[in-house]
């Protein structure tokens, strides 16, 4: 069995190695200059004034593997640098994005954990909550942006805002559901053994939802790092979308490829975080 | 700037109604002489401002005129400072002066977008124009005109870059909440060009562009005002035969190669970015549209101007300075190195080079020579703000009656920018002295609703 189970995750682990490979032979292949094309003759003075796609004619503006590859290594080799406030590492850029994203994540727990006790326990102010709560939540949390701006005035604060908007809801809506789901059996045990509400709250429904809640965690912080990209490229100064939006401002494919990896490295790292703080909290039954 | 108090003879009053220091019978004869004693004046910037100083220290020492005057006629101009000196530590009052009056604030933050309309406000910062006059500035890039506007009102930045127009519809409250706003001083004048996607480049005549998809930079935009007047001179209707939509620079290039535009009217680097990634081609610059026409600006509100008049100042001057500076052609090379990194405009150092110096491929297979393709001058003509306001009019953005000269007076500061002007030893064009012509067609800043009856395509 366990030597299946290995050979199983090496047969993955192939697999993945040979997707990534014809991947990036693809790429390569589509990417390769054609030699002669169009190399309608231009004359070499005007030649020297504009890029190689525009003097040879081939409008491909997308760069090799190889490129990309140069560019990543690059910028993991000094991801620390400050050379003047519009101009900081990739590193710094990531740190920034991230503080944004735990900061506004964090407020957005200390709301929604609470708030999805009480609308759980009761029945009352659920239905009193839940149109707020569905007209609410499917609203891009980006729309919220302008009028942040305009009234929190201060563009820093505003970009967190758009996190804990965005990161509230999964969490409510989880607390909420995993509350109102616990067994009516322990429930029904420590009222007869007359446990007060608020250790019936701590000790009994809590443990039982936190698989739940850290579910809606989860989902929260996968959404605000999919959030703090847009909302920096838009707000601009610091983070990984600045970065991306400052990039693409000098229509540079390849930095902007490697910062889409970088962004989908650390999201990964965010989620599996997550994950196995959910496996602490966890207990079998 | 003040009366001469060294002079023991002018009369004390009454005053002239133009404010001088002598009698209203002499006022003629006195202007007339002006001239001369002007030239009593110590020539150069450093002494001029000695002068100064040392007459505000006179007067702090005889507030009382009659005093004064009887001491300067018993001793004599010279020797009454030698004696002050004596004293007061004029040396170190001359030099606190010099420093722009020690600003209030030292540590400012101006927002930019990265365009070469910036250059002034962006150079001055690597090559030292705002250090120079005693202020750390960190020059912040923004992604958008709605973002630096929103930034601006949310004073996160102290001064910022703008559209022309911006400051006037701010200080109107046309599109955001009114707060007064003023333009101390244009950045750029021309600069700006129609570029269309290669497939189009058979069809230069506008005749051809009924359905074509354009974009501009912002509503509130000389890029917008300009591609309507362009179109509607040439029977084009501009919000029915073609559609104009706003997007951010850096977006243009994109949409254009991803054909979801024909063409823009937008700012550089974009259009020369187009060439320089075989994208589009350039139609023609905006100079030759309206020769001379301002775009971008430097602005900052009302009240930091009047809570922080020495910053204000030390500020107004640096990009002043900068904006000589870049006027001249044979420093242009040097800037383009200085804005190309990734802190400031984040472009090919090439692209850059063929917008400041004007020697430029076209996208066609030509290369084109025109050294005024971009050019800076500082100056903030009043007509250029009636002009944008019969524009706001005439596209149906302004919708109330305004007093065109009163805006145009307040907003664009040309009385603040002259005097600045001539502090530094520069000279100032006659603010009276400025003729706008658009197409050939000259317009006449006295009679703005005229101008705006005269068009057949309006939204009025």
């Amino acid at each position: 069995m366990a030597a299946f189970k290995n050979s199983l995750r090496l047969r993955a682990a192939l697999l993945s190695l040979l997707i990534f490979a014809a991947i990036v032979g693809l790429w390569q292949i589509a990417t390769q200059p054609v030699a002669g094309s169009g190399t309608a003759a231009v004359d070499p003075e005007y030649a020297k004034l504009v890029g190689v796609a525009a003097a040879t004619g081939s409008k491909s503006a997308m760069p090799t593997p190889a490129d990309v590859g140069a560019t990543l290594w690059k910028h993991l080799l000094d991801p620390f640098y400050i050379r003047g406030s519009n101009d900081k590492g990739i590193g710094i850029q990531l740190a920034y994005s991230l503080g944004r994203v735990l900061l506004g994540f964090a407020l957005a727990a200390l709301v929604a954990v609470p708030l999805g006790f009480l609308i759980g326990m009761s029945p009352l102010v659920y239905r009193a909550l839940d149109p707020f709560i569905q007209v609410l939540k499917p609203v891009s949390p980006l729309a919220w942006m302008p009028l942040a701006l305009y009234t929190i005035k201060d563009s820093a604060i505003s970009s967190i805002f758009v996190i804990f908007i965005c990161s509230v809801w999964p969490m409510l809506i989880n607390t909420a559901f995993g509350v109102a789901g616990v067994r009516k059996e322990w429930l029904n045990v420590s009222r007869t053994l007359e446990v007060g509400p608020f250790r019936t709250a701590f000790k009994v429904i809590l443990p039982a939802a936190a698989p739940t809640i850290m579910t809606g965690m989860r989902i929260s912080v996968g959404i605000a790092w999919l959030v703090i990209v847009a909302a920096e490229m838009l707000v601009g100064g610091t983070g990984i979308g600045y970065f991306v939006w400052n990039e693409w401002n000098n229509l540079s494919i390849a930095n902007i490829i490697t910062a889409i990896l970088l962004i989908g490295l650390v999201g990964l790292v965010l989620d599996q975080v997550l994950a196995w703080l959910a496996k602490l909290v966890t207990y079998p039954e | 700037m003040f009366r001469d108090p060294f002079d023991p003879k002018s009369l004390l009053a009454p005053r002239c109604s133009c404010g001088g220091a002598h009698a209203e019978a002499d006022h003629t004869r006195l202007t007339a002489e002006a001239m001369p004693t002007a030239a009593a004046i110590p020539a150069g910037e450093e002494a001029q401002w000695n002068r100064v100083v040392d007459a505000a220290v006179l007067r702090a020492v005889f507030p009382v005129d009659a005093q004064r005057r009887l001491f300067l006629r018993t001793v004599g101009a010279s020797t009454a400072m030698a004696a002050i000196s004596s004293v007061l530590p004029l040396g170190v009052a001359r030099e606190a002066f010099a420093q722009g009056g020690a600003p209030e604030k030292k540590d400012l933050k101006v927002g930019f977008i990265p365009i070469t309309c910036a250059t002034p406000i962006i150079m001055a910062h690597p090559m030292g124009f705002y250090s120079k006059h005693g202020l750390n500035v960190e020059v912040v890039k923004t992604a958008g005109w709605a973002v630096i506007r929103d930034k601006s009102l949310a004073k996160e930045y102290d001064a910022s870059h703008m559209l022309s127009p911006m400051p006037l519809a701010i200080s109107l409250g046309v599109g955001s909440n009114p707060v007064p706003w003023t333009m101390p001083a244009i950045e750029n004048i021309n600069g700006q060009a129609i570029t269309l996607a290669v497939k189009h480049k058979d069809k230069r005549d506008p005749k051809d562009w009924k359905g074509f998809k354009f974009a501009v930079p912002f509503d509130y935009s000389m890029h917008n005002y300009l591609l309507r007047y362009y179109v509607a001179e040439h029977g084009l209707d501009p919000d029915k035969d073609i559609s104009i939509r706003s997007v951010p620079p850096p977006e243009m290039v994109a949409n254009l190669r991803a054909d979801n535009i024909d063409g823009f009217l937008g700012p550089d680097p974009f259009n020369q970015r187009a060439v320089y990634d075989g994208v589009g081609f350039i139609h023609l610059l905006t100079k030759e549209l309206w020769d001379g026409h301002p775009c971008c600006a430097f602005t900052v509100s009302k009240e930091f101007a009047g809570q922080n008049p020495n910053a204000y100042r030390a500020l107004l001057k640096a990009i002043i300075e900068a904006t000589a500076f870049a006027s001249k052609a044979e420093n242009r090379k040097e800037i383009a190195k200085a804005i190309a990194p990734t802190n400031y405009l984040n472009q090919p150092e090439t692209v850059l080079e063929q917008i400041l110096t004007g020697t430029y491929a076209d996208g066609l297979g030509n290369v084109k020579k025109d050294p005024k393709r971009i050019d800076f001058d500082p100056f903030p003509w009043n007509q250029f703000a009636i002009w944008i306001l019969t524009q706001m009019k005439r596209w149906g953005q302004l919708k109330a009656d305004v007093d065109y000269a009163k805006v145009a007076a307040d907003v664009f500061l040309a009385t603040d920018t002259a005097n600045m002007m001539k502090e530094m030893g520069l000279t100032p064009p006659d603010p009276s002295k400025k003729t706008i012509v658009v197409m050939g067609k000259t317009f006449d800043p006295s009679k703005p609703q005229a101008y705006i009856d005269s068009f057949a395509i309006k939204r009025t």
